[in-house]
């Protein structure tokens, strides 16, 4: 193997992770603070599909990344509205926002599938989620607002107890999430592949999900495991392209089965995913009267 | 002096209770106040109302002689109210310094907090490991955290809700001189208990409440523990009697050598355990909560599969490895902690509780149906036997008061005619009516040959009826100490991880 083809491939890998560490590190933050958002496959196609239709509409980059946004606060908004103040099943809801998020994309970008656009460079994208990663992983481990992050996720009715408006709080980690996840699907469709077609994130949302629990939420962790998965993916292609003789299926199957055996391997340790998982996720928080 | 806070005419009710009816009294600026009552007596509700915690009905409170409104903890602090909570309100994966943080008011630097505690630790002597995870600590720590986490933001006010409960004697004499010199630099306390040795040491004026009201507000300079105990209750209770000079022989019960080795921080492990029970002896477990009570009562149940060394043997029988229905076949019966949600699911009736503890019995079930007829007729010969106050059998076990209720818990399990009986704190939390039933239940049993394990944080409880008690510190069981001639300071001691 030669220089350039090694430096092809870092290159694939982190065009092709950057959405994984946007939606992870976002759906980290939520579930810091106690909340399972499993609709990041939803908010993912939703941001996609508004960042594309206006850019096509409009022509204006800003707009696009403004609108996509705008996206994702609503749709986060409203899943944080069903399970924090009518106290849903938040894996239920999540499920229902992934759903009503792949359906909805479909139905806007139905006229525009296929339509081309000029794409952004994806650069600037890989730099700012590094950056959000250090951001993120120095606000929770260094300032007090990530400090009361944590001690709403480990223990709601203390930190109630304690005079701090923990509805709010998590209203607040889940629209960051959400917006994470539209910025993400923003780069699927204006960066990394400068169209759209329906249900284009590909499962990447779940993908997300389960690097969360890989990175026993922590930040760091999580970019490494980001690439890690993304490797794997683009792997696939080059053993492909050196000629392993597998059938096609076995090597799309891949990054999903490494996500299997991971989660696997991190769940047979009990102890460790107790220690590490926030102790009220997904647990409904309910205020005293 | 003048009146801190004043309660006026607080009324407060949730679905089938009034916890505060009409509730009230004055507090004394400097002074340690006592709030008495038993469980259920409304007491915990009135506090939470004045840290803002729970919204009244209706009522004011004044504080300084001023209307507040006390919406949420937030407002309270702001008005100089703190709160030591019963079950701590610690986040168990921080360190202290962390929770220290997360408790203050204002925004400051690590090393601003730590010459502020350190100041506040030295001043009153509090030994704090500022780095430490709140899970390394033993309660009476974690206790310390929460109060010096109070003191930070200098409060006027500060409340505990039973803090004794979870010390040693020698913690509780601790805390009390801490309480003093507070009280002595311009502190109001307010003491939350229901055992009344303590309020006469403690405090200067003690309210008593009963049923959510108050009952009078009086100064306990002339008030003795028998006066005060009549006035909080309304009537007398009499003593379980248990004869203790009896020379026991045979051996039915053995723990040899129980160790257990967990890598979870959050248990207790336990440390070559021996325990030797004989025939109708009543064998006591003392110590404060967290120190592996709960990880023996599993282990003696089986319901985790968990992994130990050692031998459990009942009746010459090696019994680690048979189930909890394989151990309740061979008459080993059990009474955990937790009324509701282990001993009882709330939203059954008291006889699906019943099938639900002895579907090992075959008399219960035809085929695989059940067999509601003898389940209904042994439910109510418990509710005759042990004075369970309820209309019926169909009631949801949910709904009866946690007296009742443990009643029927214990009375379920005493019919079933056991020779072995483990009880877990089996009159926490009830009221004293009951928990004198209890006891005599427990005493008689003995004297009918039962053999009875306690598992118990409250000393009072096992000195009435055990023969012998030891105590468990920290997942090691002191040797056992017959209670005819027991010796309290070395019981205290051992309470604190002395032993022999």
């Amino acid at each position: 193997m030669n220089i350039e083809l090694i430096i092809g491939i870092l290159n694939i890998v982190l065009i092709s992770t950057t959405p994984l560490v946007f939606a992870g590190i976002g759906e980290l933050v939520t579930e810091k603070s106690g909340v399972l958002n499993l609709g990041l496959e939803g908010l993912m196609l939703v941001g996609a599909v508004t960042g594309f239709i206006t850019l096509v509409l409009t022509g204006n980059y800003f707009y696009s990344l403004f609108f996509s946004i705008i996206s994702g606060v609503i749709l986060s908004g409203i899943f944080a509205f069903l399970v924090l103040n009518l106290m849903t099943n938040q894996i239920a809801t999540g499920l229902a926002l992934t759903i009503f998020g792949i359906g909805l994309s479909a139905m806007l970008g139905k006229k525009f599938a296929g339509t081309p656009i000029d794409g952004l460079n994806p650069y600037y994208f890989i730099v700012i989620s590094f950056l959000l990663v250090f951001l993120v992983g120095y606000f929770l481990s260094k300032t007090k607002s990530g400090l009361i992050v944590r001690a709403v996720g480990e223990n709601h009715n203390s930190a109630y107890a304690l005079g701090y408006n923990v509805i709010k709080i998590r209203y607040l980690t889940i629209i960051f999430g959400g917006v994470m996840s539209s910025l993400a699907g923003y780069y699927i469709s204006i960066c990394y592949a400068p169209m759209w077609q329906e249900g284009m994130t590909a499962g990447r949302g779940w993908i997300a999900l389960a690097l969360v629990v890989f990175a026993t939420w922590k930040p760091w962790r999580l970019l490494v495991g980001a690439y890690i998965f993304g490797g794997v993916a683009i792997m696939q292609m080059n053993l492909q392209a050196i000629g392993v003789k597998l059938p096609g299926q076995f090597f799309n199957m891949m990054p999903y089965i490494a996500t299997l055996i991971v989660l696997v391997f991190i769940s047979s340790n009990k102890v460790r995913l107790k220690l590490s998982a926030p102790s009220c996720l997904n647990i409904p928080y309910e205020k005293n009267s | 002096m003048q009146s801190i806070v004043e309660f006026k005419n607080i009324f407060k009710s949730y679905p089938g209770v009034i916890a505060n009816d009409d509730v009230s009294f004055n507090i004394k600026e400097q002074s340690v106040h006592a709030i008495l009552g038993e469980n259920g007596a409304g007491k915990s509700t009135l506090v939470k109302i004045l840290y803002g915690h729970v919204k009244p009905d209706s009522g004011e409170i004044l504080i300084n002689s001023d209307l507040a409104i006390i919406n949420s903890p937030s407002t309270a602090k702001n008005l100089g109210i703190n709160m030591v909570f019963q079950h701590f309100s610690l986040f168990e994966s921080l360190t202290v310094a962390e929770n220290l943080i997360l408790g203050m008011n204002e925004n400051i630097s690590l090393t601003k907090l730590k010459d502020k505690s350190k100041t506040i630790c030295d001043k009153y002597g509090f030994n704090l490991n500022l780095n430490s995870p709140i899970s390394s600590l033993s309660v009476g720590q974690r206790q310390s955290v929460e109060i010096v986490r109070s003191l930070l933001n200098n409060p006027k006010i500060l409340i505990m809700d039973e803090p004794t409960s979870v010390l040693t004697p020698d913690e509780i004499s601790n805390l009390f001189k801490i309480l003093k010199n507070l009280v002595k630099d311009g502190l109001t306390v307010i003491f939350i208990s229901h055992k009344l040795e303590e309020i006469i040491n403690l405090s200067d004026y003690v309210t008593i409440m009963r049923n959510g009201k108050v009952v009078s507000t009086i100064s306990t300079q002339n008030e003795d523990p028998e006066t005060l105990g009549y006035k909080m209750l309304g009537y007398k209770v009499s003593k379980a009697k248990q004869v203790r000079d009896i020379n026991f022989s045979k051996d039915i019960f053995n723990i040899n050598n129980l160790s257990t080795q967990s890598k979870d921080p959050f248990t207790i492990n336990l440390n070559t355990i021996d325990l030797n029970l004989k025939k109708g002896q009543i064998f006591g477990i003392a110590g404060v909560a967290g120190n592996g009570q709960k990880e023996l009562m599993e282990i003696l149940l089986n319901e985790n599969d968990y992994e130990f060394s050692g031998d459990i043997i009942f009746k010459d029988l090696n019994i680690n490895n048979l189930s909890t229905f394989q151990r309740k076949s061979l008459s080993i019966s059990y009474v955990t902690e937790e009324r509701l949600g282990h001993s009882a699911v709330p939203e059954m009736s008291l006889s699906e509780n019943i099938f639900l503890s002895m579907n090992h019995k075959r008399e219960f079930k035809k085929g695989d149906f059940i067999n509601f007829e003898k389940i209904n007729s042994y439910a109510s010969d418990v509710i005759k036997n042990f004075n369970v106050d309820t209309p019926s059998y169909n009631v949801k076990a949910g709904k009866l008061s946690g007296g009742n209720l443990q009643k029927f818990i214990i009375g379920r399990e005493i019919m079933s005619n056991p020779e072995l009986l483990i009880l877990s704190q089996p009159t926490w939390g009830i009221d004293a009516g009951s928990e004198a039933f209890i006891k005599k239940t427990i005493v008689e049993l003995s004297q009918k040959g039962v053999s009875i394990i306690i598992i118990s944080h409250d000393l009072d409880e096992l000195l009435d009826v055990c023969h012998q008690i030891s105590v468990l510190y920290e997942g090691s069981l002191s040797n056992p100490l017959n209670v005819e001639n027991i010796n309290i300071t070395k019981l205290g001691k051992y309470m604190g991880g002395l032993f022999d």
